[in-house]
């Protein structure tokens, strides 16, 4: 039996364009020992939910510049809800002002960094939420 | 085809067979009989060549038909982190949302990591629940991909201009192991002569002249070749001859991963029977090798679990 990596999709909703950012977190996640699906630009929450559902992942991660990330943020949630993902944490990244991060958080979001944030906060962040959400071993 | 909580169950069952769990081998055992109907496509070749594209293409026309359609897209994991970057779902969002397409992508796992074996198992899952085409995306470049193209029913190799050094510096095997050969970006002005330098080194093949309609030249941008290429796939894959390949290659999987599972479980049980009085008597002249061997087989066999 193959031990079970922690396994991220990262994706860019929305219509800004580049994804230089979001590419580097993945592949920071991927140096940090995690399988990550990575989806590219231009995707719709139900786009991202379908993909994370099919890819059975532990965690989403979404990289936000475009200052849409409020309703981006919900949608996602609420989608990854209605489809029974709870277990699902979301997280991400992007310029989302303290108190649109505090809101999102209340609201069940998982921790959200900001653009000077270093990717290896995120991927201990990562770590040890899969552990309390997934008590098998980890990787 | 696989809605809602459903396409939820499949991908956890994937996830369990992907990880080789008890639940996995029981799931698999449970869909054994439905297993062996879908057609299976292989699409390997060099990284760059748009493998990926293609699988996206080949994926539009084949729904245009009616079929439905799974993919597994399979890239290598860093042998340093053990994680890994998979990024082919990036050429197929057209289809995210598409009840009849399902996308999985997977990590290659490294050498040891049962690389072969359970891919074909996640395709078996797929296959046993009821998808008509698996479409299995590998890079070409080593061995362990080539092994895994074995577990497809008809493999694509996808080659396109301005690939590093051309024909010549592909990994050895990798133009042996086609059905079909794809030029890929019809569209580049370098594909003429990607195609002639294939069909060069393929004519120096003993069934070299029988070949050329199996060499197909296609631009997965602009769409040309690849209709004509998807119903070709699809009408060879009906009727009594591809049925019997179909069943002779998943016997041929079966006995694959069964002896591996068998070696797996007696070489568990030989590191855990004592040799000691097989080295004594080989350090003392007693015995061979080969009879000290075969002293420690017996004793391996009749050791219990
Ligand atoms: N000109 C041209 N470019 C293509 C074509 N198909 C794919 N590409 C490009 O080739 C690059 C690699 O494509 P991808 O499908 O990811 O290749 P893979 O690594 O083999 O899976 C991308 O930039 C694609 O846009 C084609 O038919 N024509
Ligand atoms: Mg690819």
């Amino acid at each position: 039996m193959t031990m079970r990596k922690i396994k991220v999709l990262v994706a860019k909703p929305g219509l800004d364009g580049h994804d230089r950012g979001a590419k580097v977190v993945a592949a920071s996640l991927r140096d940090a020992g995690m399988e990550v699906v990575y989806t590219g630009l231009h995707q719709t929450p139900e786009m991202i939910v379908e993909a994370a559902l099919e890819e059975d992942v532990d965690v989403v991660g979404l990289s936000v510049h475009s200052g849409a990330h409020l309703p981006l943020f919900r949608r996602v949630l609420t989608l990854l809800r209605e489809k029974g993902m709870d277990d699902v944490l979301l997280t991400g990244g992007g310029i989302i002002p303290p108190s649109d991060r505090a809101a999102l958080e209340a609201e069940g979001v998982g921790r959200l960094f900001g653009p000077g944030a270093k990717t290896s906060d995120l991927a201990s962040y990562i770590r040890a939420e899969v552990a309390k959400r997934r008590p098998a071993p980890q990787s | 085809m696989a809605g809602g909580h459903d396409r939820r169950a499949l991908a956890r069952a994937l996830t369990a067979v992907e990880n080789e769990t008890p639940e996995g081998e029981a799931l698999l055992q449970r869909l054994a009989p439905r297993i062996g109907q879908a057609l299976r496509l292989g699409v390997t070749g060099p990284p760059g060549v748009g493998k990926s594209s293609l699988v996206n293409a080949l994926v539009r026309e084949l729904r245009r038909i009616g079929r439905t359609v799974a993919v597994v897209a399979v890239d290598p994991s860093s042998p340093t982190s053990g994680g890994a970057l998979l990024g082919d779902r990036v050429r197929m969002g057209e289809h995210a949302l598409d009840p009849g397409v399902f996308v999985r992508s997977l990590a290659s796992r490294g050498q040891g990591g049962g690389l072969s074996g359970s891919t074909g198992s996640v395709m078996d899952a797929l296959d046993g629940h009821g998808f008509e085409v698996i479409v299995l995306e590998t890079v070409g470049v080593g061995q362990a991909e080539l092994d895994v193209v074995k577990e497809a029913e008809v493999v694509l190799v996808v080659l396109a201009p301005g690939t590093g050094d051309g024909i010549q510096a592909l990994k050895s095997g990798l133009l042996e192991i086609a059905d079909h050969w794809v030029v890929n970006k019809a569209d580049d002005p370098g594909a003429e002569a990607t195609l002639s330098d294939l069909s060069q080194a393929l004519l120096l093949r003993a069934d070299g002249h029988e070949i050329q309609d199996r060499i197909h030249l296609v631009s997965a941008r602009d769409g040309r070749g690849i209709s004509a290429l998807a119903e070709r796939l699809w009408s060879e894959s009906i009727g009594s001859e591809a049925s019997d390949r179909r069943t002779d290659l998943r016997r041929r999987s079966l006995r694959t991963r069964l002896l591996r599972a068998a070696m797996g479980q007696f070489s568990d049980r030989l590191e855990r029977v004592p040799a000691d009085l097989e080295v004594e008597s080989l350090a003392a002249g007693a015995s061979t090798l080969a009879s000290a061997a075969r002293s420690l087989l017996t004793k391996t066999l009749e050791s219990n679990s």
